[in-house]
This record gives C-alpha cells, sequence and structure tokens, in this order.
C-alpha cells in the first residue's frame, strides 16, 4: 500500500476532530452576531455615486425649455437603436427644439454614449436605477418623463466637466 | 379512572401536544431560516407579519396551493404511504416524552405525559426505526434514480447509527435501572445529569441522533448537491411538506429524548424545585418551562451545526459509524457499569 503523502500532517488534536469542530461552531456564531449589511431596499435605498449611470434623462434648464437642440447625434450613436428624435423650430436663440423625443428603455443599455457625444450637455445619466414595467408602452419614455431640472442633476453635470 | 375518563384525558392531551407540535414545528423552519442566514451575515425571511413571524404559515399556504405530482413510473400507493408513514412516527413518538411532574386538576391527579409507559424508551427506540420506512420507502417508490440513491443511503445509515444509539441509551438505562422516561429523569435528580456522568454516552448519542434525523453533516439521504433531494425528489405539495414537516418535527424528538435521557428532563439544574416551597401550579409551569428551554437550546444547537459543518462522504459517514461511534458507545457502556461498581450507585 502506497504511503499516502500530505503537505502537513494533522496533529492529535485535529484528528480527533472534535476541538476542530468546536472552532467551526465558534466562527459561525462570531458571524451571526456580527452586524448585517443588507439594503432593506423598498425602505432603505442605495444612492449611487455620480459616476453611476442610470436612466438617461433630459436637462431641463430652470426657466423650463430643455437644453436639447435635437441635433440627432444621441440618437446616431445609440448603439442599440433606443432613442427617437424629431426635431422642430423655434423662434428662440437655438432655433432648433426636439418636438419628439423617445428613450425605449426596454432596448436601452446604459452605455452612456448619449451623454458622451452631446454637444449640449443636454442628456446626462441620471441616479435612476428603479426601471420596472409591466408592459412595453410603458417603457417608452416621452419628453414629460425625459426632462428633469438642472439642480436635481448637478453632481452629475459636474463629474462630467471635472472626468470627461 | 374509568375507561371514558382515561379516555378524555388522554384525548386533550394528544390534542394539546400535537398542536404544540405543529407550531413548534413550523416556528423551527422559520428558525431555522433566520439562524442560517445570521450564520452567513444576512437577514434571512423578515417581511411577513413582524420580523417575518407569519412567514411559516406563508409558506403552508404556498405548498398547498402547488400540484401534487406524481410521477408516472412510481408505485401510486407507496409513494402516498410513504410521507404518512413519516408524519405518523414523527408524531406517535412524543407520545411518551415526560414535560413536568404530576398535576391535579379537577380532582383527576396524572403525569405530563401523553402515555406514562414502563418500556417508553423501547417504544421510542421502535418507532424511530420505523422511520427508515418511510424514507427507504420513498426512494423506492418515487421511480427515480436520484430517490432510490438517497432511499438506500438512508437505510444503510440508519441502522448503523441505530446501533451505537442503542448501546449510548444502554447506560443511561443501567443508571436509572428503568425504561419509563419518568423513572429516567428523576434518576438523574436536579444536577446529577447523565451528560456529566457518561460524557462518551452523551456525545455518542447526540451524534448519532443527529444521523437518525438526516440532519448536517449526516444529511446523506438528502444531499441536495449529489442526489437533487433524495428521496423527496419527486414528492410535491403537500406531500413533500410531510417529510419537512416530519424531519422537524423527528428533531424536536431527537431533541427532547437528549434533554430526557441527558440533560435532566425537566428537572431545574442545581436547585431542587420541590424543596422552595412553591404551589404546585407554579411548579408545574417551571417544570414545563425548563424542559421547553433545554429543548429549545438544542434545538438551536442543531442548526447551529447544520450551518457550520459539511456533509460527511458516504464512507467516512460508515467508518465513524462503524469504527469510532459503536466502540465508543461500548466503552461507555463499561465505564457505567464500573461506576455502578465502585460507587455502588
Amino acid at each position: 500500500m502506497a504511503v499516502k503523502r500530505r503537505e502537513r500532517d494533522l496533529t492529535f488534536w485535529e484528528r480527533i476532530y472534535i476541538p476542530e469542530i468546536v472552532r467551526g461552531l465558534g466562527l459561525t456564531l462570531k458571524n451571526m452576531l456580527k452586524p448585517k449589511f443588507t439594503m432593506q431596499y423598498p425602505e432603505e435605498k442605495f444612492i449611487p455615486a455620480a459616476s453611476y449611470r442610470g436612466r438617461p434623462v433630459l436637462v431641463m434648464e430652470e426657466n423650463g425649455e430643455e437644453r436639447c437642440v435635437a441635433c440627432g447625434l444621441c440618437s446616431r450613436v445609440c448603439p442599440s437603436l433606443a432613442i427617437e428624435v424629431q426635431a422642430g423650430e423655434t423662434d428662440r436663440e437655438k432655433e432648433r427644439f426636439p418636438q419628439k423625443f423617445e428613450i425605449n428603455m426596454i432596448r436601452c443599455i446604459f452605455c452612456g454614449f448619449c451623454e458622451e457625444v452631446c454637444p449640449e450637455e443636454a442628456i446626462v445619466m441620471s441616479k435612476d436605477y428603479e426601471l420596472a414595467f409591466t408592459n412595453r408602452e410603458d417603457a417608452v419614455y416621452g419628453k414629460d418623463k425625459l426632462l428633469v431640472p438642472v439642480h436635481q442633476l448637478q453632481d452629475r453635470i459636474d463629474f462630467l466637466r471635472s472626468y470627461k | 379512572m374509568n375507561i371514558w375518563e382515561i379516555i378524555i384525558i388522554s384525548g386533550i392531551k394528544i390534542l394539546i401536544t400535537a398542536t404544540v407540535m405543529l407550531l413548534t414545528v413550523s416556528y423551527l423552519v422559520y428558525f431555522e431560516r433566520r439562524i442560517s442566514a445570521w450564520a452567513q451575515n444576512r437577514l434571512g425571511p423578515n417581511r411577513v407579519g413582524w420580523q417575518g413571524v407569519l412567514q411559516p404559515f406563508a409558506d403552508v399556504f404556498k405548498l398547498l396551493l402547488k400540484e401534487d405530482i406524481v410521477p408516472v413510473a412510481a408505485n401510486k400507493t407507496i409513494h402516498t404511504l410513504a410521507p404518512i408513514i413519516a408524519l405518523f412516527v414523527a408524531f406517535a413518538t412524543y407520545a411518551v416524552i415526560p414535560v413536568g411532574g404530576t398535576i391535579t386538576i379537577f380532582g383527576y391527579t396524572f403525569p405530563l405525559v401523553v402515555a406514562d409507559i414502563n418500556i417508553g424508551i423501547l417504544y421510542v427506540l421502535a418507532l424511530t426505526s420505523l422511520g427508515v420506512y418511510a424514507i427507504t420507502l420513498a426512494g423506492w417508490s418515487s421511480g427515480s434514480k436520484y430517490s432510490l440513491l438517497g432511499g438506500i443511503r438512508s437505510s444503510a445509515q440508519m441502522i448503523s447509527y441505530e446501533i451505537s444509539m442503542g448501546f449510548s441509551v444502554g447506560g443511561v438505562l443501567l443508571l436509572a435501572e428503568s425504561l419509563r422516561p419518568y423513572a429516567i429523569v428523576q434518576s438523574q435528580g436536579s444536577w446529577l445529569w447523565n451528560a456529566w456522568i457518561q460524557p462518551i454516552g452523551f456525545i455518542t448519542f447526540v451524534v448519532s441522533a443527529f444521523a437518525e434525523t438526516n440532519r448536517l453533516p449526516f444529511d446523506l439521504p438528502e444531499a441536495e448537491p449529489e442526489l437533487v433531494g433524495g428521496f423527496h425528489t419527486e414528492y410535491s405539495s403537500m406531500k413533500f411538506a410531510g417529510f419537512f414537516l416530519a424531519e422537524y418535527a423527528n428533531m424536536i424528538i431527537a431533541g427532547a429524548m437528549i434533554v430526557t435521557l441527558y440533560l435532566g428532563g425537566f428537572n431545574l439544574p442545581f436547585i431542587d424545585i420541590y424543596s422552595l416551597g412553591l404551589s404546585q401550579a407554579l411548579i408545574i409551569i417551571i417544570q414545563v418551562l425548563a424542559f421547553l428551554m433545554k429543548t429549545a437550546a438544542l434545538l438551536f444547537f442543531f442548526i447551529w451545526v447544520r450551518w457550520s459543518l459539511p456533509r460527511f462522504r458516504y464512507d467516512q459517514l460508515m467508518n465513524l459509524g462503524w469504527k469510532v461511534m459503536f466502540p465508543l458507545s461500548l466503552i461507555n457502556i463499561i465505564w457505567v457499569a464500573a461506576l455502578i461498581m465502585i460507587f455502588k450507585l
């Protein structure tokens, strides 16, 4: 019979097994009494850092107008073809505005290309991650849901300015 | 007492015991889940009711609503019979375990045990070995190879560990000179517990109890990763719940048996309760509470061990059963006999 070669031979106390069981039990007991890190979700919510890429939103100025000039770059760059923009003309200084701006949240992959490509800093990724729908129609976000006041997005914009 | 009075009193006792058992079983499942969660740095079920205390009822409702699937290859009669046997064995065993001293209500004096029979321990051993049939038949009748493997493993394991269990009980019986659970509890008094007098027997009995109840580290018949649930792979709905209940009821019985045989039963530790001059009702309440607390502590230990130790390999299990536990329980009997001879206990 071949002699078994082990990296380390067990001592007598390790071989009778009971002290090791007691050590194991001690370890689990210690863990039982430790404080838990679980976040109790609906009551306690995770607040992401500024670098977090949540749902893309359109920036709304303080006067209630959108920054977007409907250039269509975001829709062009979007790898999953989730963005649809239809431009319209306006008498304001910037001349163009999006008549229709839709993001299909089922298609969106949160890559952040739209935000990166936007020349006007008009579309940014928000911290909103609670995206659950009961049907496909609800998942297409129009301008009503996309427009978010600029003061709510300030830390993302600051993050973009310092790191982009 | 005439025959009708005996029947009525026994009926009431059975009703109370069965209700308490069912409630304890469902809450044992709850505590198992909570304690396992704590051991793994989680919170566990805490949504249904305050801190999840209604979780067991939600679980039972869910199981009741499930479809009852019987495989085509299964032997239908035996497939249905197996969980019934498991439940019957689990609940019938509790009849002989004393939870407190004698009580006098409305002029009747009776002990706090459903059936105070003089072969109580034998009865428990006989019924728990019947439990093997439930698991083996369940595994065999399912018509699935995983179930069959689970059933075979279970029969081999239970037969091996029953021997060391029986021999460990032998030591207790030598000291108590009786098979009556009551006499065994009284023989230990308030501090001279069998766990101190015969520690080896205590350890072998506890280990065998783990094996008999199919708890980890000896849950070979179930072994989720290897056997996909073992003997209850092909069970669903209330039949599965039957096995589930029976497993936890067996745990309670194992705990209660350890308390009765080795930890002084319903006696308070280190205090002779009859010498304190308390009223009879208070004595009974304290005794029942002492019994329940000891059992609860043991049940916590069972759960704690389950979430600490890995499962044994099959050959290690057999090695441990035949080459370690069996000789140890024999040594224990010799030790107890020597004690009796030297000290004339």
